[in-house]
């Protein structure tokens, strides 16, 4: 049994290649091992100081977020919530305030739960994730670093750590909506993601939509090349149908299958329509949940309502 | 090899050398090692914030972090908030309001509600409700709870 505090990088790689697991905020670990899932590892190294591994900065090319970056650093990040949206939207809906301060990108990529809310906004903004080890670096897509529930194609020696999310590009918007029974600590029922970019005329010059808790992995809707040169209605409707089509949901104590199969539809095209009119220049504040009165309300006569 | 870890813990700006087990949570340690009550188990899942602390000024579910990992950070129980002198503003005022029935979530509400204020002196009734999204009450209805947190930022 050990237990050690790393304060550079090299240090936690050392203490991964001798075997030790990397702990953060432990907020997905220490829950789990008392569920039952997985015991605590015997040997652990705590991340959670190494400062060169946490914040968000802009670079040539888009920008590279720390894999200690909180929800909560995301979710008020000027520059993600205006260019990188769905990912904003996604990390404002983790948890409650405690949970978005402890909780990191990096350890919810690699905890690949398939209902993860930050999961979805990095497929559609084609995060690459950054896997470093002893051995050397590598960069992944997010889709194929997930690869089953709980699983990454990561070596246990290999620490994440930078998420990297290239520039959308001009008339460019993403979105992230969920469909939820409660407005804090929560776990999606379903969720979708979009990012749009659109033509000079207003149509959809691109697009791409993934679906949260509604396959063993996020999922990346294909075949929505037809989309392009849609008014963005007609565009909504497609990719609702498609998400639908596309689905492999569970029945569990939230939902049910059918129900899951439609209501995941009904958020793709609603994460079309928003991403869309972001991508036009409108500010919708984040999380978009809130602001458009999607999931939950406080009350019959809430805010959200 | 031994689990148990000799640490040092910070809380309420009193150190405590401690030795406990490797996987040893933090809501226990301060419970039974240091010996400060206030704060709550509830549903030790972090779902209900009754555990909640501050650990260098951020509220967190105190029963799914380690306390090997406070090592070096300044924690706050609910204790820490009191002035020698009384109550503090936001125990005075949820008294006042009636934010308090059966009390098991109050010390969690507290916490959580100084944090936020902190960050965000002048809160509108949804930064409150979102401030303290991660802790449950079963009793009040929560409308008292806010009513309370507004008083105290009212105050200043």
């Amino acid at each position: 049994m050990s237990f050690t505090i790393a304060s550079t990088l090299d240090d936690a790689l050392a203490a991964l290649a001798a075997g030790a697991r990397p702990i953060a905020g432990g907020s997905d670990l220490v829950v789990g091992a008392r569920h039952g899932k997985a015991p605590l590892p015997g040997q652990l190294v705590a991340i959670d100081r190494i400062a060169e591994l946490r914040g968000v900065c802009a670079t040539d090319s888009g920008v590279a977020i720390g894999a200690l970056t909180s929800h909560g650093e995301l979710e008020s990040n000027a520059l993600i919530c205006d260019r990188w949206s769905a990912l904003a939207d996604g990390c404002a809906l983790v948890g409650s305030p405690a949970t978005r301060h402890v909780g990191t990108i990096g350890g919810n990529v690699m905890n690949a739960s398939p209902a993860m809310d930050t999961g979805a906004p990095l497929v559609v903004l084609g995060a690459e994730v950054e896997l470093r080890s002893q051995r050397g670096s590598r960069h992944v897509t997010a889709a194929d670093l997930w690869t089953g529930p709980g699983r990454t194609s990561a070596a246990a020696d290999e620490l994440c750590t930078v998420v990297h999310l290239p520039d959308q590009g001009a008339r460019s918007g993403s979105a992230y909506l969920r469909l939820e029974y409660r407005r804090a600590m929560e776990i999606a029922i379903v969720g979708a993601a979009a990012s749009v970019s659109l033509a000079d005329d207003g149509t959809v010059a691109c697009a791409s939509v993934a679906l949260t808790a509604v396959a063993p992995t996020i999922l990346a809707v294909t075949g929505l090349d037809t989309l392009v040169g849609m008014p963005v209605a007609a565009a909504a409707a497609a990719a609702r149908a498609a998400a639908s089509e596309q689905a492999r949901p569970i029945s569990d104590l939230r939902a049910s299958d059918d129900y899951r199969r439609h209501a995941v539809g009904v958020m793709a095209g609603r994460a079309i329509e928003a991403a869309a009119r972001r991508a036009a220049g409108e500010s919708i504040p984040v999380p978009l949940n809130r602001s458009t009165g999607i999931g939950a309300a406080w009350s019959s006569t809430g805010a959200a309502s | 090899m031994s689990d148990r870890l000799d640490i040092t813990l910070r809380v309420n700006g009193t150190e405590y050398p401690v030795s406990v087990e490797m996987h040893r949570n933090l809501l226990s340690v301060i419970r039974t090692e240091v010996g400060l009550t206030g704060t709550k188990e509830g549903c030790d899942d972090c779902e209900c914030g009754a555990c909640m602390v501050l650990v260098d000024g951020q509220p967190v579910n105190s029963c799914s972090y380690l306390a090997a990992q406070a090592q070096g950070r300044e924690v706050t129980t609910v204790e820490g908030l009191m002035p020698t002198d009384g109550l503090h503003p936001l125990q005075r005022n949820i008294l006042d309001e009636g934010g308090v029935q059966c009390g098991y979530c109050t010390p969690g509400m507290l916490v959580s509600a100084s944090a936020l204020l902190a960050r965000c002196p002048s809160p509108t009734d949804e930064d409150i409700r979102i401030g303290l999204s991660g802790n449950l009450c079963r009793c009040t209805g929560y409308a008292k709870i806010i009513a309370a947190v507004q008083r105290t930022a009212a105050e200043g």
